[in-house]
């Protein structure tokens, strides 16, 4: 999700050897253990998505099965619908909450926002199990709901924090500035902060649209085989070995979804920055 | 007037955000002092949950593998983590790309796809689903988060320290652990308790690659998912709802203690 963390502070300097070992070569343990235990474990799942279980032939069959039952299409269709309600429900609450614990009266109170991070860190199982308590006591039957409510429950905090840092590291006189040229307090709104927020919302999408797409546990404790999510078919293709080859296409396919859409925020919050530049 | 109304308005809108997001874990510790069988009856107040809780054997132990797991991955996540943040910040143009590219994978994947690429590699290598399997995968899904933590350490870092020890004789081994590492330690432990955390949460890795090791997200996902939820779930919920608050809680306190204490310093 943050793929641009990682390449910090690049300096160019000279190169310093230890007994005779770049310090890069630091890395190479890693990254060894990283060519075997992540990215052969990947080209196995491209092997099995592209072979017959039976008589491990070559096929295309695995990606022809998905694109030719109307029903898996239905919970397709079913997890993007359930993961755009969250994501824009997540996004509606937690905009105007970043707002306020942004603005000058509540950023002293680091606190509050700890408090709103915090539950990040506690299982997603455990708060699903809260929400299933509390749903029961208020006698919502409808699983649909149960799920989403319990989707925007679990993801709440994940869009909050790229909001509020994005909002709390906003320079203060931008907002002043467009206030003393006049602009109301809905239009400053709109016209300059909403847009300069949007590195922290496209974030925030990230860390919300794709995993709720990708989940399984929430609609496993919440929902029933009616609110099956994308992730739930890959689960099931998976509890026993003979669905492995219809399983990894599926895995297959989210995982070109995820890095389409790593790449699209990328590619929208480069754009930003360049234009935040020329400002 | 119209300050009073907006900061109002303002404390509302905190107010019931906290209580969507507490008020549901709240009642889940109220309902864990009954023993009513059923969600959402309160019949009568009682320890009971929480006798069965520390009596049960299989939750016991699902905890002190979980801990153990924990613990064991998130040290080997810390050397090889703070060996690649310092091999990755030295390293140039592609090279750093093709890097940083690597250790974005897992974070970046979906759980459950870096779960069934690990259940079927460990198949395919022979190597029965346990305890190493769980140490492998959870070592190689936390040390991103590890890299992430000791970066800006290096950032920070004087580049002068190391020749510094050099020139006061230090052998180059010597100036690296001795006098580069210890700037790092800050960077190191809260890369540590990151790894520690998401290795005790996580379930949808371990659910692939566990044999028969239950940990405690595994032992919860098979109670909530499989087999309705018994009611000392609600006890054992509480118990580590309270638990990783307080932990989270006293964490915070005292590294804000500890950045107010440096600033006042300088």
């Amino acid at each position: 999700m943050q793929s641009n963390l990682i390449v910090a502070g690049a300096k160019p300097q000279k190169k310093l050897k230890i007994r005779g070992v770049k310090r890069s070569a630091f890395a190479l343990p890693y990254l060894a253990l990283s060519v075997l235990f992540v990215i052969v474990p990947l080209f196995i799942m491209l092997y099995y998505a592209f072979t017959d279980g039976a008589s491990g032939a070559i096929t295309g069959a695995n990606f022809v099965h998905f694109f030719s039952r109307p029903n898996i299409m239905a919970v397709m269709g079913k997890s993007f619908l359930v993961a755009l309600i969250t994501t824009v429900l997540c996004f509606l609450l937690a905009y105007p909450l970043a707002l306020v614990l942004s603005s000058p009266t509540f950023n002293k109170k680091l606190i509050l926002v700890m408090l709103f991070v915090l539950p990040m860190w506690i299982s997603s199982l455990l708060r699903t199990y809260a929400v299933k308590i509390v749903l029961y006591m208020l006698e919502v039957s409808n699983a649909w709901v149960a799920v989403t409510v319990g989707m925007v429950y679990d993801f709440f905090p994940f869009m909050l924090l790229p909001l509020y840092s994005v909002l709390s590291g906003m320079d203060r006189s931008l907002i002043e500035a467009s206030q003393d040229l006049g602009a109301s307090a809905l239009t400053t709104l709109f016209k300059v902060r909403l847009p300069l927020s949007l590195p922290g919302i496209v974030s925030g999408v990230l860390m919300v649209f794709m995993p709720t797409v990708s989940s399984f546990a929430i609609s496993d404790v919440l929902g029933d085989t009616s609110t099956y999510m994308f992730g739930n078919i890959i689960n099931q293709w998976f509890a026993n070995s003979g669905g492995w080859n219809i399983g990894s296409a599926y895995s297959l396919i989210l995982l070109v979804l995820i890095a389409v859409t790593v790449v699209v925020a990328n590619k929208i919050t480069k754009g930003r920055t360049e234009i935040g530049g020329v400002l | 007037m119209k300050k009073q109304v907006k900061s109002a308005l303002m404390w509302t809108v905190v107010g019931v955000m906290l209580a969507f997001m507490y008020v549901p874990i709240l009642i889940l510790i109220i309902y864990s002092f009954t023993d009513a069988k059923a969600l959402g009856v309160w019949g009568g107040f009682s320890f009971a949950l929480y006798a069965d809780l520390f009596t049960n054997s299989s939750i016991l132990g699902a905890f002190k593998n979980s801990l153990i797991l924990a613990f064991a991955s998130a040290a080997l996540a810390t050397v090889l983590g703070t060996s690649a943040a310092v091999g990755i910040y030295y390293l140039r143009k592609w090279k750093k790309t093709t890097a940083s590219f690597i250790a974005n994978i897992t974070m970046e994947n979906a759980e459950i796809v870096t779960g069934v690429t690990f259940m079927m590699f460990f198949l395919a290598l022979r190597l029965p689903y346990g305890w190493t399997t769980l140490i492998i995968a959870h070592t190689m899904i936390t040390v991103p988060y590890v890299i992430l933590s000791v970066t800006p350490k290096l950032a920070q870092l004087n580049p002068n320290l190391y020749e510094a020890g050099l020139d006061l004789g230090a052998s180059p081994v010597k100036s690296m652990l001795c006098v580069v590492v210890p700037q790092l330690v800050p960077g190191m432990l809260s890369g540590f308790v990151m790894a520690f955390a998401l290795s005790l949460d996580d379930f949808i890795v371990s659910k692939f690659v566990n044999g028969s090791v239950e940990t405690i997200p595994v032992y919860l996902y098979n109670a909530l998912a499989k087999r309705g939820a018994d009611p000392t779930l609600r006890a054992l919920s509480s118990v580590l709802f309270v638990a990783v608050l307080a932990v989270l809680i006293v964490l915070n306190v005292v590294t804000e203690k500890r950045r107010k204490a440096q600033f006042t310093a300088k």
